[in-house]
């Protein structure tokens, strides 16, 4: 588990770390119940203000991937829908809207793009079922 | 409130009949950094020279830690670290007497924090200071500012000419020292980078005023970009609300706003254009619109932070 951060960038810093703890939660590098990096450390690791670590974990902690221990430092939830069901589906057309524009603007065919895009999906559900 | 560190109150310095700071207020909470941004001449030096009672204000007043920049006294002065632009050493001297003649000025030194910030840039005690690198010399005028134990460090431009291995260096060394939460740093640097990496709050100088007193947070958070496509005969309207600054690539048209809300979402679709499309706050986008604009000079965060205060 490594964390990239880019200063400058079009994301802010702190959504940076939001985003990669939410995909290491996604792909199983995390599990339900594991602590995250301390803030010290990370904030120390990426060298960045802590404050920016602090905003980060608790954005995560308000969309519920992440959870607190008062005095033991935050851990992974359990996964649990904060999302109406429309909310879900909203962020989930946008995410494949993403997918599509790079597919087609990248000159895939059809059949390449939903192939890959199922194995992916596949390989990311298998890693994700034994656990539930 | 938290305890203040650093402050000014209504700080104005002329140089002749020019004027370099025009009514600077700004109050710094102890255990933040804080980064002044500004353009070359924007009165940033002249600002920290008057914070460190190196120059008189020719009205207002400045503190730090609690004392009127003007009458500090040797062991208050010991109390605050403050590094020149350019990094000033006497070349004859080698690092190590540098060392020797900078701690007969304070009470309290730490030798042994000396060794290890030389260390972290790279550098030997036996060097001479005249043949180091820019970043060396950096990394020396820092080790004789920290080992004195400030509990305020003052730096102006502290990353000029370094390269990326002394400004990593210069970060980590920066973060180090607010760690416990009992120190405070302000810098002024040209680095936007560095800024959103290191520092909890910025201050924004344009043309000798403050424009921008707010957290890095809320600074992004309130500023946000929007770009429209218009005809190549439109002129940029000012009547936007919140517009910042309006820059213009072909038909393409980005204005940069503060506190975007309908009013101005209906200010910019009237404009009649195609494409009009919300963009999130991005830290140096919103910094260098606020640098850009030079005609209009009323300041849209600093009056409302001061209305909140």
């Amino acid at each position: 588990m490594k964390f990239r951060i880019v200063a400058g960038s079009s994301t802010s810093i702190y959504r940076q770390i939001a985003d990669q703890v939410a995909r290491f939660v996604a792909t199983g590098d995390l599990a339900v119940g594991e602590p995250l990096p301390s803030i010290r450390g990370l904030a120390k690791e990426l060298l960045i203000n802590p404050n920016t670590v602090v905003k980060a974990y608790s954005d995560l902690v308000r969309d519920g991937i992440v959870e607190t221990q008062a005095g033991r430092g935050f851990f992974v939830a359990k996964r649990r829908q904060v999302y109406s069901k429309s909310e879900r589906l909203r962020r989930l057309d946008e995410a494949i809207q993403g997918l599509v524009n790079q597919a087609v603007s990248l000159d895939f065919s059809l059949d390449e793009v939903s192939q890959r895009t199922l194995d992916a999906l596949q390989a990311a559900y298998q890693t994700i079922s034994p656990k539930q | 409130m938290s305890e203040i560190s650093i402050s000014a109150n209504a700080l104005t310095k002329y140089f002749g009949s020019r004027l370099v700071v025009d009514q600077v207020s700004f109050a710094l909470p102890k255990g933040t950094v804080t980064g002044l941004i500004g353009l070359n001449g924007a009165g940033k030096t002249t600002t920290l020279r008057m914070l460190m009672g190196l120059l008189a204000p020719t009205r207002g007043h400045c503190e730090v830690l609690g004392v009127d920049s003007r009458c500090w006294t040797p062991e208050h002065r010991c109390r605050i670290g403050y590094t020149v632009e350019g990094h000033f050493l006497y070349g004859w001297m080698k690092v190590r007497e540098s060392e020797f003649f900078q701690r007969k000025s304070f009470d309290r030194w730490n030798s042994i924090l000396f060794q290890q910030t030389i260390a972290r840039f790279g550098i030997s005690p036996d060097q001479v200071c005249g043949r180091l690198s820019r970043g060396q010399r950096a990394g020396v005028s820092l080790a004789l500012t920290l080992c004195a134990e400030p509990e305020v460090l003052i730096l102006d431009d502290p990353s000029l000419g370094l390269d990326p291995i002394s400004r990593r260096a210069l970060n980590s060394t920066i973060l180090d020292f607010v760690a416990d939460g009992t120190r405070t740093v302000l810098l002024s640097t040209h680095m936007l980078d560095d800024v959103e990496r290191v520092a909890d709050r910025i201050l924004l100088m344009v043309n000798s005023r403050i424009l921008v007193d707010a957290t890095l947070d809320a600074f992004c958070s309130r500023t946000c970009m929007w770009t429209v496509e218009l005809d190549q005969n439109t002129i940029a309207p000012n009547s936007i609300p919140g517009l910042v600054h309006a820059t213009q690539l072909g038909n393409r048209w980005q204005f940069a706003v503060v506190d975007s809300d309908q009013e101005t979402e209906s200010a910019l679709s009237r404009l009649g254009g195609c494409n009009l499309q919300r963009h999130e706050g991005v830290f140096d986008e919103g910094v260098i619109a606020y640098l850009s604009r030079t005609r209009d000079n009323t300041s849209f965060l600093n009056a409302q932070t001061a209305g909140a205060r």
